[in-house]
């Protein structure tokens, strides 16, 4: 009895004093690190450098060559999202980290978060022979201060059982047909919202989606809606790469959204899977490494941006993870260490082809025509969660 | 005295603190952009979860699972724990103990990976089936294989506590209930029975509350619609980084435990433990 009192009387005072959050999370001011002058020259390696990184984008077979050159030890702490590599950044940004290989959707938030700071291009030779998307990309550059350097990106791609699906689907609509209920997969994050507003800024355009991650209310809502209809169709979404290998292997999915890697991790293994870029594009995902603002050795850590942008180390890296690199120039050193990946990876691809696809980027309220009425990232999350159930 | 100070001190500060905390950070919220957490207070968390019926859906499914795996376990344990108490020799029941003990050596992750190898869909279950001409049973990634596996894992915790309780039934009172001429079914129901429920309860508290804060489970074996509590705190902690509202949840699996230990207590539990 006395519990339920209790119980009964914080009840109360949550419905009495409830308070709307005073923060509103746009981008009207500028980033609180952007008077922050970056280097003219990079100076002597400090002889550490603690990074943030992907998993596989700080292999031995790159970064051993790296510390004998310039004596800079790389410590790596590896991190399986971009949220965490967000809340590494917070929690040990006094001092502790360098850099992080942070994705586009986590970099908004920390330049905003002014856990980064600008970097300087000029000190990167590499940097001239960038594809042209990725040298101002706006995920990493705001009024022209680059907040990192681009390093390697990759299309979601819709990936199909071969023997299932005979004619390679066109459109995104396979994975929202009930006639496929029970096959299909998803990504796991809130950031698949972005991959049905996709969809739907192409099949209804009277919605008037222009950008898959500015959305207002009413186009949040209907694509909200599409992903809550979708979720009768799947049996599990997936959420490391590894699970949706499985899935496809064990015929718990036959059709979804991927990553080139896990395409290219079941072909290895003899699935009869292919992947496509649909008729209405794809998303995509670019990353980027930042420098903190509080980085404790900055001159390492230009010495390794520098040295992640040869073509050399670009070829290798792109090929141990099967992601794309920014280099041009590592075309040919991709076909060299394996013939014909270049083009399988789009490496050579031209300008027009990254109009097809939509790099992550983190929602915020500020929409591009500079009104507040976007949906912002946590509500992303939240309406994630709902869809799921 | 002296000798309890450290561990109280350490019961206090780490135990005790972590909680308050909890229960102070529910109260903040984050700056929705930057995700930084922001000393404010309010309510809105809590009023979220009051309002939002995803959030009902949630904390009413990992209610239903934990006390169906929990019913699953105690009607499973029952029998297994009567035998290897009172009807096994001591070299038998030694053996079984350590049948018991066995799973607990491999890792838990190994352990249900193996039951997504037995329920997926070219799994043995579906394979199993298809030998003996049945159509395939397709329950890999639903609430029931989730059920399955919960109850599969909190076994051993179950069977231990409802064996101690039953070892402890004097054999006096069994005989005197046969002299009185109760049957054999009839003893167990009327004696043994009521003596071994604290038992029962106290096993009931580590199923129960074990499904209960898991996410870990429903992520690999669960499919679309396994959401547990344990998931959304996770996302929210992991992938939001909202700290705040992951800890406002976190007091939704606390107090239904003190629900539940209240009346674990007034069942005797803790007497059997």
């Amino acid at each position: 009895m006395k519990f339920g009192a209790v119980a009964a009387l914080a009840m109360l005072l949550v419905a009495a004093c409830g308070s709307t959050n005073p923060n509103t999370g746009n981008t009207l001011a500028p980033p609180p690190t952007a008077n922050l002058k970056p280097p003219d020259k990079i100076g002597a390696g400090e002889g550490q450098l603690n990074l943030i990184a992907w998993e596989g984008y700080v292999d031995d077979s790159w970064a051993k060559a790296f510390t004998q050159q310039t004596g800079c030890v790389v410590n790596a702490k590896y991190a399986g999202s971009s949220d965490e590599m967000t809340s590494l950044m917070k929690d040990g940004g006094g001092g502790q980290y360098d850099m992080v290989s942070a994705s586009g959707d986590a970099d908004l938030r920390l330049i905003y978060g002014g856990d980064v700071k600008p970097m300087n291009e000029k000190l990167i030779p590499d940097y001239t022979n960038f594809q042209t998307y990725f040298k101002t990309p706006p995920y990493n550059t705001i009024n022209g201060i680059h907040y990192g350097i681009s390093l390697q990106w990759g299309p979601n791609v819709l990936l199909y059982n071969t023997t299932k699906f005979k004619i390679a689907p066109t459109s995104w609509s396979a994975v929202y047909d009930s006639s496929n209920k029970g096959i299909v997969t998803a990504y796991d994050y809130a950031i698949t919202i972005a991959d049905a507003a996709l969809y739907l800024s192409k099949s209804q355009p009277s919605l008037g989606i222009k950008d898959p991650y500015e959305l207002t209310k009413k186009q949040f809502d209907a694509t909200v809606a599409l992903l809550t209809q979708q979720r009768q169709l799947i049996k599990k979404y997936w959420g490391l790469a590894s699970d949706e290998i499985s899935q496809f292997q064990n015929g718990d999915a036959y059709i979804g959204a991927a990553w080139p890697y896990q395409t290219i991790q079941l072909k290895a293994a003899g699935a009869p899977v292919a992947d496509t870029i649909p008729s209405e594009g794809a998303t995509g995902w670019g990353d980027t490494w930042m420098l903190a603002t509080k980085a404790p050795h900055p001159n390492c850590a230009y010495l390794w941006t520098a040295y992640v942008s040869t073509p050399q180390v670009q070829a290798a890296q792109a090929l141990f993870f099967g992601e794309t690199p920014v280099n041009t120039k590592a075309c040919a050193q991709m076909d060299a260490s394996s013939p014909g990946s270049c083009a399988q990876y789009h490496a050579d691809a031209p300008g027009s082809y990254f109009d097809t696809i939509k790099f992550w980027k983190t929602p915020v309220t500020t929409c591009a025509d500079g009104s507040q009425s976007c949906i912002p990232y946590d509500q992303w999350v939240s309406a994630w969660t709902a869809i799921k159930g | 005295m002296l000798l309890l100070t450290p561990p109280l001190a350490w019961f206090v500060v780490v135990y005790f603190a972590s909680l308050v905390l909890l229960l102070v950070t529910a109260f903040w919220t984050t700056n929705p952009f930057t995700t930084q957490i922001v000393q404010f207070w309010n309510t809105d968390n809590f009023q979220r979860l009051i309002n939002e019926p995803t959030y009902h859906a949630i904390i009413g499914r990992t209610v239903l699972i934990a006390s169906l795996v929990t019913i699953t376990d105690a009607v499973l344990a029952f029998p297994f724990a009567y035998f290897m108490a009172r009807v096994a020799s001591r070299r038998i029941q030694t053996l079984l103990f350590a049948a018991v003990l066995l799973p607990l050596w491999a890792s838990y992750l190994a352990r249900v990976y193996a039951w997504i190898l037995i329920l997926n869909h070219s799994g043995v279950l579906n394979w199993s089936m298809h030998l003996v001409g049945l159509p395939p049973a397709n329950i890999g990634y639903t609430n029931i294989a989730m059920w399955i596996v919960f109850s599969y894992i909190w076994l051993p915790f179950m069977i231990i506590p409802t064996y101690a309780a039953l070892e402890r039934v004097p054999e006096s009172l069994i005989e005197a209930a046969t002299d009185l001429g109760a049957r054999r079914w009839q003893t167990v129901r009327d004696v043994v029975l009521p003596l071994a429920l604290p038992g029962v309860v106290a096993g009931s508290i580590f199923t129960f509350s074990l499904t209960l804060g898991d996410f870990i489970t429903p992520i690999l074996v669960g499919g679309a619609g396994s959401t547990l509590i344990g998931n959304v705190v996770y996302d929210n902690v992991g992938i939001a980084n909202n700290v705040p509202f992951a800890a406002a949840l976190a007091t939704v699996p606390v107090a239904i435990m003190a629900v539940y230990l209240l009346i674990a207590q007034r069942l005797g539990a803790f007497r059997a433990l």
